[in-house]
């Protein structure tokens, strides 16, 4: 299991709490298994989010691997100019 | 032979200041920019924009335009494609008006004529009639109770029940008891801040070229900072097939993240559909101020809370970010960013994404980070004011560094804010005298970079140079930066290869130029193309030297034995291999497409002292250092040149620029004469200090540069002036009118 930390905004979807687990070896299969385990998560995770894996801030790719001591964060999905 | 070219040190051509690629098309009108395209037959467009900020459209008439002599084709929202929804859905709604005007200068109708002349008469002969409904163009205003609804239904799920349907987006983030932290505080301040919308400023107006046959085949030149995205759009708002459109970037003369959408390429296309003949449109500049998009402006509200030693206690901000008519204000980019230098115990942010009767914001450098930084290190200098402790010090003592957690919850990675602030500390600049009248100011700034999808195709030529092919438009002088990472690899000299800005046809999508990621990501893949076409240049001397492909290695250009066991054999120079490459084997090239997500962030510290004349309100910016981490300056020159610019655009925007609305809701100084941008005359020499702890991201430790820079810019100058003027200054642009206000009000108080 992974521990996946959300931003404040989230923890009303998911009874307050400011982190989840889920099973998953990949960014991509955190994020299914967020939208399948936490559906209220789904139209924010359909917006576009990033995710830090262990301080790296992954943008867009779903096959990152992720380890289950691996420090998770959700952010909103980072634009730039 | 398995081959990785990282490392950080040692280098031969990185970091090397060689002349730009570009340099000599540019200085003798060669280059070719997006008005520089003609085509056989091209028609000219105008576009027909509403004069008002929010009308319902009750009806178009375009037969007397339709009726003139040379008007060969007129559109309207009717010729695009129906049923598209979310980003592409309101970029088609901003490309074309539907059912309402959104916003001054929102585009209605469109007219492509033999002329340019015939074609702005015929923009006049178009009769639009208007029902004018209530309008909003400040921010505060756009939340309140009552106020004129822009667009109904435009909120997302994150935004709570019970708010204005203005508001389209929230964002909330943070981690402990701010109230808590506030306890222990022995000084807390909370302020106000606004800042107004500035324009990005390109030099270059938007401008196209289209043609686009019933057939569903076309080709479109223009100018922008991602043509793979255009591609994408305009396939979309015209529902053609997307690798039916072919995208040609332009030589590009200003971006700054405002070319990183669409505004005009889908009429041009959809003119050129009508009328079965190239069409040519190129925006004015009354346009671009008013149908392009400038900046958010803002109104936020920062608490911070310090004690005596200066460490801070805890950090609360809400952000409110005005996004014109359309959701996508980086309401979240600047709460995320506002706090990101400090390591806060208690920290709290709240940003709000407000839709107003204006044009669509747009990217600016690091879109949302200096308006936040501007309100932030405004509070941390007045508390540092009040208690008497050194800026610098006081930011060092509570600087993010490497496992501290970030305010918007990952912990850091290896970063460089601390290097920066102690290269400012010891920086000349900082313990300089200050003449009677001046002030000094400081401010850190912070940008996340971001990497994104990436190809590069390198080929080798018979004589042994090389032709890179990129699919990241060159906003700041990439071609000379992917030539020397290229070169390192190779180990042929910087005027041996040769980058090129590929079209649509010819590589793997590449996202937009933007987020500072183009030295990072196409950096990273001429690294690593260059590394495939090195190993197949080992291959080829391997296969002539009749040894196994790892016992043999590259280097400075020549393929060598790797050892005594391998054979003795003369290093055969890549010229010498690529003689023969058609005789043994073919053509040999390299490749790379991924998306690179090892992108490092940035930070900066900036030293500004400013003069304030007490009589007129004049500021001048007397000297100006910046000091950022680079990760690794792969061409030096051109990363004190971004450097430079975001400091002088930060000029621009905390001392004259503003976009002024009537109270009839319309944009009263859509040009250069009344959008008071700063020239030469205006700015100090803006001294610059490269620090470079390497990002592990990048095979060379490359940190994207082209942001960050303009982040510190806005606070270091407010907080400079705000000594020299002896009041604190909270609103943005400190214009001459505002420092006399200021300052009266300073003496009545």
């Amino acid at each position: 299991m992974v521990d996946v930390a959300l931003w404040s905004g989230l923890r009303p979807l998911v009874e307050g709490r400011d982190s989840v687990e889920v099973e998953g070896r990949t960014v991509g299969e955190i994020l299914n298994a967020l939208r399948r385990d936490y559906p209220a998560l789904g139209p924010t995770l359909d917006a576009g989010v990033s995710v830090v894996v262990d301080g790296r801030v992954i943008a867009s790719s779903l096959t990152e691997p992720v380890s289950p001591d691996s420090e998770v964060v959700l952010m909103m999905r980072l634009k730039g100019g | 032979m398995a081959l990785d070219s990282s490392k950080t040190t040692g280098f031969k051509y990185v970091g090397t200041r060689p002349d730009r690629p570009d340099g000599l098309d540019k200085v003798t009108g060669r280059a070719k920019f997006g008005a520089d395209a003609y085509a056989p037959g091209m028609l000219h467009a105008a576009i027909k924009r509403s004069p008002h900020a929010h009308a319902r459209i009750v009806k178009i008439d375009t037969s007397k335009a339709e009726a003139m002599e040379g008007v060969k084709a007129v559109v309207t929202r009717a010729d695009f494609a129906t049923g598209i929804e979310g980003e592409f859905g309101n970029i088609l709604e901003n490309v074309m008006a539907g059912e309402k005007a959104l916003y001054d200068g929102h585009a209605v109708a469109a007219v492509a004529a033999t002329s340019a002349l015939i074609a702005r008469d015929a923009v006049k002969a178009i009769e639009v009639e208007y029902e004018i409904l209530p309008h909003v163009t400040d921010v505060d205003a756009a939340m309140q109770a009552g106020a004129p609804v822009i667009r109904e239904g435009a909120a997302d799920s994150s935004v709570p029940e019970g708010l204005h349907p203005n508001i389209v987006r929230y964002y909330e983030s943070g981690h402990g008891d701010v109230e808590a932290g506030f306890a222990e505080a022995d000084l807390v301040i909370e302020d106000h801040f606004l800042t107004e919308a500035t324009h990005q400023g390109y030099i270059e107006p938007h401008a196209c070229l289209g043609t686009l046959g019933t057939d569903g085949k076309g080709e479109l030149w223009c100018c922008t900072q991602g043509h793979w995205y255009v591609q994408k759009v305009c396939a979309a708002l015209l529902d053609v097939e997307t690798s039916q459109l072919r995208v040609t970037a332009s030589e590009i003369g200003g971006g700054f993240g405002g070319k990183t959408t669409v505004f005009i390429e889908p009429v041009a296309l959809a003119l050129s559909r009508k009328a079965n003949r190239p069409v040519k449109l190129v925006m004015t500049r009354a346009e671009v101020f008013k149908a392009s998009g400038p900046t958010s402006s803002t109104s936020m509200d920062v608490r911070i809370g310090m004690k005596k030693d200066g460490t801070i206690t805890a950090a609360q901000g809400t952000f409110r970010l005005q996004g014109g008519a359309f959701p996508g204000a980086p309401c979240e980019m600047t709460a995320m960013c506002a706090f990101a230098p400090y390591d806060l115990k208690h920290v709290h942010q709240v940003g709000y994404d407000v839709m107003t009767n204006r044009p669509k914001q747009a990217a600016y450098r690091a879109p949302g980070s200096p308006m936040a930084a501007f309100a932030v290190e405004s509070v941390i200098d007045e508390l540092c004011n009040k208690l008497g402790l050194d800026p610098i010090d006081t930011r060092l003592k509570n600087a993010s560094r490497e496992g501290t957690r970030a305010s918007f919850g990952p912990k850091w990675p290896r970063i460089g804010l601390v290097e920066t602030l102690e290269a400012a500390k010891a920086h000349p600049h900082y313990s300089a005298p200050l003449k009677p009248g001046q002030g000094r100011g400081i401010s850190c700034g912070f940008w996340f970079n971001h990497g994104g999808e990436t190809a590069v195709s390198l080929a080798l030529s018979e004589d042994g140079s090389a032709q890179v092919a990129v699919g990241t438009p060159d906003i700041g002088g990439s071609r000379a930066s992917m030539a020397l990472m290229a070169a390192e690899v190779l180990g042929i000299p910087y005027e041996d290869i040769r980058v090129t800005i590929a079209d649509t046809a010819t590589l793997g999508y590449n996202e937009i130029s933007h987020g500072s990621r183009v030295t990072y990501a196409s950096g990273l893949a001429t690294i690593k193309a260059a590394e495939d076409a090195v190993q197949k240049l080992c291959a080829r001397a391997a296969a002539k030297w009749g040894i196994p492909e790892d016992a043999v290695y590259w280097e400075d250009g020549y393929a060598k034995p790797s050892g005594p066991n391998a054979g003795e054999f003369e290093p055969l120079h890549i010229g010498d291999i690529t003689a023969t490459m058609g005789a043994t084997g073919g053509p040999i090239c390299g490749h790379f497409e991924a998306t690179p997500e090892g992108a490092g962030v940035s930070f900066a510290t900036h030293i500004v002292d400013a003069e304030v004349d007490p009589e007129t309100g004049k500021t001048s910016v007397v000297r100006y250092t910046v000091v950022q981490d680079a990760g690794k300056a792969v061409h030096p020159t051109y990363v004190e040149g971004q450097f430079q610019g975001g400091a002088a655009q930060g000029i621009g925007w905390a001392l004259n620029e503003e976009y002024i609305y009537g109270e009839d809701g319309r944009l009263q100084n859509a040009g250069f004469l009344d959008y008071r941008i700063p020239v030469a005359s205006d700015l100090p020499m803006i001294d610059t200090v490269i620090v470079e702890v390497p990002n592990p991201g990048h095979p060379f430790g490359v940190r994207g540069v082209g942001e960050t820079s303009i982040c510190p810019p806005l606070a270091a100058i407010a907080n400079a002036v705000s000594a020299a003027a002896g009041v604190r200054m909270r609103q943005l642009p400190m214009r001459p009118s505002r420092i006399l206000e200021a300052l009266e009000s300073a003496v009545d108080g």
